[in-house]
């Protein structure tokens, strides 16, 4: 292994880094600034223009604060839940493809830190461990809310798991492939598996919404039953990262949506603009265009958290089991039987 | 039993038709709503920058008026501290000295006129006792404080502004 490939993948992760953080940082501030304008209001104006220095405010207030560890918990799990929720959260942007190899100075760089052949795999692995950083962090604490908190995320997420990684095997058929790379490839030129997989998506969504805690299933911070969730005993940095981690697997989430079903970076007209600007802008074009996938996803979740109400407890359960699961199988099977035909004809 | 009026409604609960079972068109119509209102204006007034219009009613901070040569108009006749259902009104009366005739318009005018802005509840009885318009409730929102003894406004901060001399 040389040393340039080190040098090389040691920039590009330390971009993506700093890119999901600015994001999340971001996304608190949009929002908050969507909320507002959702329901007629302004939203933060006032630390900078249009607000726009709110998210450091709001950091530094977070680092001001006292840093308060429960006589009664378990210190070192306690400390230990935060950050596995954020490496949780930041690692999962390792195999998602950003954009089309770009080439610098007659080099071919891939805009991906890694393209393992089972990155879908990978990625179902990274969603499945978030929920370790809530249930440890909820568990430590020693507080009935906070462990019922952490209960209900645990039975959430497996519960959702299950439709999620059925509907990701009915895109696997069409694909053929695990690779991330090699399925935005395919979707080359408007073929996007959306098209193709549209209730796959659709149950894909619902299941993202569920695995990154937002509304309307948001019950693991159900502040009217639960005062703050896994969160209640949590202040100062500990608590902004377990905010953060949310904000962040909301972006990974998105990206990952981006990336199975609306296409990744390709966008109509791809081809003529290679031609036109060449191999070094072409490709951050590519990417530019997948962030705007990925906002737009951002602010649909948004959108959604002040649309529709909380989801009841049983009700969460009832969607989960009895209706994502058995529609999933359903287009898992419809899926097959579609694939033989076409293969056979 | 007979029905005790005749607006009797029976309520019919259908059960709900695939459509309205699968959820979605009702979250489409939810979406809708919400995103309908993104693009409305929104309600907020940037307070400090932008004050709302007042109505022609409003009753604000009181100010002690001047008459037409700059001279205060009160003649500390207590009226107004004798309406005030708070009693919030404090004043000490003094006699003009000759050369003060171009301050005070009466012969008596008010040498302390204090009101406790905590205890003032903004009725306007005061503006409706005063025989001489001298006090009116026509200034802006008493501003906040910390001290309570930074709320007793004294003549310095109710008397009008001396009249621009031409």
């Amino acid at each position: 292994m040389d040393i340039t490939f080190v040098i090389e993948k040691f920039i590009l992760v330390a971009i993506i880094f700093g890119i999901s953080l600015v994001i999340a940082m971001y996304s608190t501030y949009a929002e908050r600034k969507v909320a507002a304008f959702l329901q007629d209001r302004l939203g933060p104006d006032r630390a900078g223009p249009f607000g726009i220095l709110q998210p450091l405010a709001d950091g530094l207030k977070m680092f001001m604060k006292e840093e308060i560890i429960p006589t009664h918990s378990n210190k070192w799990l306690f400390m230990v839940g935060p950050g596995l929720a954020m490496l949780t959260a930041c690692i999962g942007t390792a195999v998602i493809p950003w954009g089309s190899p770009i080439t610098i100075g007659g080099k071919i760089i891939p805009l991906q830190v890694t393209d393992i052949n089972v990155g879908v795999l990978y990625i179902f692995g990274v969603v499945s461990l978030s929920v370790y950083g809530v249930m440890i962090g909820g568990w430590a604490s020693n507080n009935n809310y906070s462990l019922l908190s952490a209960i209900r995320a645990a039975s959430q997420n497996i519960s959702y798991e299950v439709a999620m990684g059925l509907s990701i095997i009915a895109l696997l058929l069409v694909t053929n492939t695990m690779s991330l790379k090699e399925i935005v490839e395919m979707q080359h030129g408007g073929n996007w598996n959306v098209l193709y997989q549209p209730l796959g998506f659709l149950l894909f969504i619902i299941c993202a919404f569920a695995e990154t805690n937002r509304a309307p299933f948001d019950l693991p911070e159900c502040e009217t039953e639960l005062i703050g969730g896994y969160h209640t005993e949590y202040s100062s940095m500990k608590l902004g990262f377990y905010l953060f981690a949310e904000y962040i697997n909301m972006f990974v989430s998105s990206a990952v949506m981006a990336t199975l079903y609306f296409g990744g970076y390709n966008y109509p007209g791809m081809d003529w603009v290679l031609q036109v600007t060449g191999p070094t802008i072409a490709p951050l074009i590519g990417t530019a265009v997948l962030f705007l996938k990925i906002f737009a996803f951002i602010f649909f979740f948004m959108w959604v958290r002040w649309t529709i109400p909380r989801f009841r407890y049983d009700q969460l359960m009832h969607l989960g089991w009895k209706i994502l699961i058995p529609l999933a199988i359903a287009n898992v099977i419809i899926t097959g039987i579609v694939i033989a035909i076409v293969e056979k004809f | 039993m007979e029905p005790l009026t005749s607006k009797k409604k029976i309520l019919v609960q259908k059960p709900l038709n695939f459509a309205e079972r699968m959820y979605l068109p009702a979250i489409g119509k939810g979406l809708k709503i919400t995103i309908s209102h993104f693009f409305k204006k929104e309600a907020t007034i940037r307070y400090p920058e932008v004050q709302r219009e007042m109505s022609i009613n409003w009753r604000g901070m009181h100010s002690l008026k001047r008459d037409e040569d700059g001279k205060e108009r009160c003649t500390a006749c207590g009226l107004c501290a004798l309406s005030c259902p708070a009693e919030a009104i404090t004043m000490i009366a003094a006699e003009r000295k000759p050369e003060e005739k171009d301050l005070y318009r009466e012969e008596k005018y008010a040498a302390v006129y204090e009101i406790n802005m905590l205890r003032c509840i903004f009725c306007g009885l005061c503006e409706e006792a005063c025989p001489k318009e001298a006090i009116y409730l026509d200034g802006p929102i008493v501003p906040s404080d910390y001290l309570r003894k930074d709320f007793i406004y004294g003549k310095d901060k109710l008397v009008e502004q001396p009249l621009e001399k031409k």
